[in-house]
């Protein structure tokens, strides 16, 4: 069996439970690792490992730009711009800036070559690092649409630390920016509140990763003596439960003082490197079987 | 003049579709002529940008006043680039939007939403 070190994605179908929480502690205590924070509208993992900057790289993305002297109003580029980001006003192509999904197709296709591109900044990527942790965060510029661009390169990054085990924080929900997140995950986590409202978040993710055909297992965060309905869903559909943490006030006191539990506390070290044992059996059971298939 | 809406029903008793770029189906009327067709909105299934597909749509058929209930920021550009005027137009049937309009009894739309794909609040 071969055992390359696997790319976790964790994600959840709402903000604020506990993702980052998740990501974070379990690259804490793995040693050696890479973190890939990919919720680029605000990322937040950067407050807990204050890494050290080592790089910054700004993202651009293409912008077709018209030149309405050779421009002849055959309209080609404006029928085949599936993302619908150009119009023809008054016999000339106009530009959607913000629905463009910079393919530059257009621009290939014009007969007149009447479009060109323009580079419009979107974002940063930053690197780091924090004690043995490789930390990348990707931030969106407020006000751009789509933080696509920044996390396929934040995800072209992490290739050059394929030998280590990495944790990529997903944005919330099941839109197409969750979707470029978990692309390349060997392994899914879900991670899940004790509500209703809970399930109702987490089906969506559990919907999202299976049609992906990604392993996945979920943990079950906050959790108090009593029902949880959440506990429940993962039984009633036989998805494993990876762990539980407990809603707790000294981990509810550290995450809030932007303090990373696994490197403060014994008790919560101790729970992550366990929960991370038991995510690794899974990646390792997983490879597995996808090998037998 | 020729208008258009947008419409659940190929019909000029329809009811006005509450959305513009996903309506299923533009009703254009003549003024003049008092003749009525009307078209699938191809952009219904569109990923985004259904409102600015859907613009275009109205402003190739060289319409002059389009009545909806509502209208995004991108189809608001696309249309009054093309000088295409938008009315808000009343609860009921499309007759009863057209002759309200011929009346004059219709104003001008006058606040547009943002676009909702990948902003879905």
């Amino acid at each position: 069996m071969e055992n390359k070190p696997a790319k976790i994605a964790v994600l959840s179908g709402k903000g604020g439970t506990g993702k980052t929480l998740v990501s974070v502690n379990l690259a804490a205590v793995a040693g050696k690792s890479v973190y890939i924070d990919c919720d680029v509208e605000e990322p937040n993992g950067y407050l807990f490992f204050k890494p050290q900057v080592t790089r910054e790289e700004d993202i651009m993305v293409k912008i077709p730009v018209i030149n309405e002297i050779l421009c002849n109003g055959c309209r080609k580029c404006v029928d085949f711009c599936k993302f619908n980001a150009l119009a023809l006003i008054k016999n000339k192509p106009y530009v959607f800036e913000e629905v463009c999904h910079s393919c530059g197709g257009c621009m290939l296709l014009c007969p007149e070559k009447a479009i060109s591109e323009k580079e419009k900044l979107i974002g940063t990527v930053q690197k780091g690092v924090s004690n043995h942790v490789t930390v990348t965060t990707g931030i969106l510029n407020t006000g751009q649409a789509s933080g696509i661009p920044i996390i396929k390169k934040l995800l072209e990054e992490s290739l050059s630390h394929e030998e280590l085990p990495t944790f990529i924080d997903c944005p919330p929900g099941s839109a197409c920016i969750v979707m470029e997140s978990i692309k390349d995950a060997d392994y899914c986590i879900l991670v899940a509140e004790p509500t209703v409202f809970g399930v109702h978040n987490l089906n969506m993710v559990y919907d999202l990763v299976r049609l992906f055909k990604k392993p996945y297992g979920v943990v079950l965060n906050k959790c108090l003596n009593g029902k949880n309905p959440a506990e429940k869903f993962c039984m009633d559909k036989n998805i494993p439960i990876l762990g539980k943490i407990p809603f707790h006030t000294e981990l509810g006191t550290l995450n809030s003082d932007a303090k990373i539990a696994a490197r403060e506390s014994e008790r919560f070290r101790a729970l992550f490197t366990s929960l991370l044992e038991t995510v690794m059996k899974e990646v390792r059971h997983e490879t597995a079987v996808d090998s037998e298939r | 003049m020729k208008i258009a809406i947008p419409v659940n029903e190929q019909s000029l008793e329809s009811n006005v579709c509450p959305s513009f770029g996903r309506a299923p189906y533009f009703l254009f009327y003549d003024t003049v002529t008092k003749e009525s067709y009307c078209l699938d909105n191809s952009a219904v299934a569109s990923q985004g940008g259904a409102g600015i597909r859907a613009a275009q749509v109205i402003a190739d058929h060289g319409v002059k006043a389009l009545l909806t209930p509502r209208c995004g920021e991108n189809a608001e550009k696309v249309l009054r680039k093309s000088e295409v005027l938008a009315y808000k137009s009343i609860p009921g049937t499309v007759q009863q939007n057209i002759d309200a309009l011929i009346a004059e009894q219709l104003v001008l739309l006058s606040d547009f939403h943002p676009g909702f794909h990948g902003h879905g609040k």
